[in-house]
């Protein structure tokens, strides 16, 4: 069944998008991440233009995200004090990385921007987590004591400290109100969340316990993005409300069905395989910037004058 | 003898004067863009009223074009800077149509002289206007073409030679394809009769290519109240998230 976009312009399958947002969907569900740097680089295969597709993923995991909220916020599992200085970041994070998108885009190199961070960030994430979790599989083997995490660095040396309590940490706000900054900007150009950087940087930056920090990474996640779509609204109409809406029906059923599937197999051996899908992705992007495309002319709608 | 070819004579004087008009009819004059819209066939026929005897030579031929809404575009041209492929050179064109179809009942260079197509605007790098070139960019050509190229393979530019069928000079006939990805707008199409290279008479009505129902509402509505629509998209976004998390829990109760 073919649906046009209104927004998109374009005509695709809806069985097609509503198949990818539910394998995006148990994905996210099974190892726990948004989503959302699988499905937009997804979308750009599949011919949406970026500038939609962008917009359009960043209303989707507003969905996924408030769905995650609501059980973590039932196991007290969210620090809303921490929260809310990484949102102040964020969302001055998302509105300078609206401008710039909207700059980039008059200047014809907005493509280039988005793909360029995919292949940076998607390398590095998916390289990490591949050998994260062959040393975690190594480990379970030799069954070796985990080390010890050091709990006093550099961060804890800055100015304006605040407790806060959920987290149990005593800290200075300027390093939440950087890392929120870091992932609004990406949430606005990248349209993800951003909760893979996040949930690193909250962990092994800011000293937070592993147990707070994704209910915490998706309670701001919802506001940056939420207030993303809305830049992106009222700034570029492309959020495509019919496009949002098929990815969420797959996405919401999907993730409800990766996270039974999850509870059953093995963790790392999953994650490899995750790992290895997130560096395709990467390599088929990257391969699209360092290959001569066989188009090398390509059409935009007149901009910036 | 003399009385035949004084007649012959006669006959081609009053088609002179006395054109050959076209009478036209159009399988629908109006394209709906539903939510399930997937491309259009039009079936596009007609006569040709006229009071005289049909002329034999030059044989009559039909040249259809239709063409939707024009809108200025930007050609980038991607170049290898520091082992990547990346935009460039830049051209901007005043008026490229969105979509672009030219049938005819023969070979396009025999129905229409190269001076007619300059006048009427017929053929595809006609039908692109670019005025004033960026003097940066000394070959702007190859990017009005790289547009015929590009639309081209998906279908919004076609050339159709010799699908126009022509029936005892009178009645003539041809279906053009309209593919999914429509923009919205008048389509123009028009019609010529062309005898050895010139246009004798020509028509033009137009076809209405309009979004409807949902996808009319959901653009109106994304572009005059921006605001209202990125709330409704929050709105459904965060009730599909809660209704998702509210159904598993009930599903995993019982």
């Amino acid at each position: 069944m073919q649906i046009y976009l209104p927004i998109a312009e374009v005509s695709v399958n809806a069985f097609l998008l509503l198949g990818l947002g539910g394998i995006v969907g148990v994905l996210s569900g099974m190892f726990g991440v948004g989503g959302g740097f699988l499905m937009t680089p997804l979308l750009f295969f599949i011919g949406i233009p970026p500038a939609v597709a962008v917009a359009t993923e960043a209303n989707q995991i507003v969905a996924s995200s408030f769905s995650g909220v609501l059980a973590h916020l039932k196991r007290r599992t969210v620090d809303l004090k921490m929260g809310t200085v990484l949102l102040i970041g964020g969302l001055v994070g998302a509105g300078l990385g609206v401008v710039l998108f909207n700059y980039l885009k008059a200047q014809g190199q907005v493509d280039l921007l988005v793909k360029l961070c995919y292949v940076v960030f998607l390398g590095i994430i998916g390289g990490l987590m591949f050998f994260e979790s062959l040393n975690a599989i190594r480990k379970s083997r030799k069954n070796s004591a985990p080390t010890k995490r050091k709990n006093h660095n550099w961060i804890h040396g800055l100015p304006f400290k605040m407790r806060f309590r959920v987290s149990g940490l005593y800290i200075s706000v300027i390093p939440p109100l950087i890392v929120g900054l870091c992932v609004g900007i990406l949430a606005a150009i990248m349209g993800v969340g951003g909760g893979f950087i996040m949930v690193p940087a909250m962990i092994y930056l800011l000293g937070m316990p592993t147990k707070v920090v994704i209910g915490t990474s998706l309670f701001q996640i919802i506001f940056v993005t939420a207030f993303t779509t809305l830049l992106h609204a009222t700034t570029n109409y492309t959020v495509d409300m019919a496009l949002a809406v098929l990815l969420l029906v797959g996405g919401v059923i999907g993730a409800q069905i990766g996270t039974r599937i999850g509870t059953k197999l093995k963790a790392e051996q999953l994650r490899i395989l995750l790992a290895l899908m997130v560096l395709a992705v990467c390599g088929k992007l990257a391969l699209d910037l360092l290959l001569q495309p066989s188009e090398l002319y390509s059409i935009g709608a007149s901009g910036g004058h | 003898m003399m009385i035949r070819i004084l007649s012959v004579l006669l006959a081609l004087i009053a088609n002179q004067i006395l054109a050959e008009e076209v009478v036209l009819g159009l399988s629908q004059n109006r394209v709906a863009i539903t939510a399930n819209f997937d491309g259009s066939k039009i079936l596009i026929f007609g006569a040709v009223k006229r009071e005289t005897e049909i002329q034999q030579e030059p044989p009559l031929e039909v040249v259809i074009t239709v063409s939707g809404p024009d809108q200025p575009v930007t050609v980038r041209r991607k170049e290898k800077k520091l082992g990547i492929w990346v935009n460039v050179d830049s051209v901007d064109v005043d008026a490229a149509p969105s979509f672009y179809a030219v049938a005819t009942s023969g070979p396009f260079h025999d129905v229409l002289s190269s001076v007619e197509d300059l006048r009427h605007k017929v053929s595809l790098p006609m039908a692109i206007r670019s005025v004033g070139a960026p003097t940066n960019v000394e070959d702007a050509q190859t990017f009005s073409e790289a547009i015929i190229r590009i639309r081209s393979k998906s279908g919004l530019y076609q050339m159709l030679e010799d699908t126009v069928i022509v029936d005892q000079q009178t009645l003539f006939q041809t279906s053009i394809a309209m593919p999914a990805n429509l923009t919205e707008g008048d389509y123009e199409t028009r019609i010529f009769l062309t005898r050895g290279g010139k246009v004798v008479s020509s028509f033009s009505t137009s076809i209405d290519v309009r979004k409807v129902g949902l996808e009319r509402w959901l653009f109106n509505l994304s572009r005059q109240k921006p605001l209202a629509y990125g709330l409704l998209s929050l709105a459904i976004a965060i009730a599909a998230g809660w209704g998702a998390s509210a159904a598993f829990r009930m599903f995993r109760q019982t």
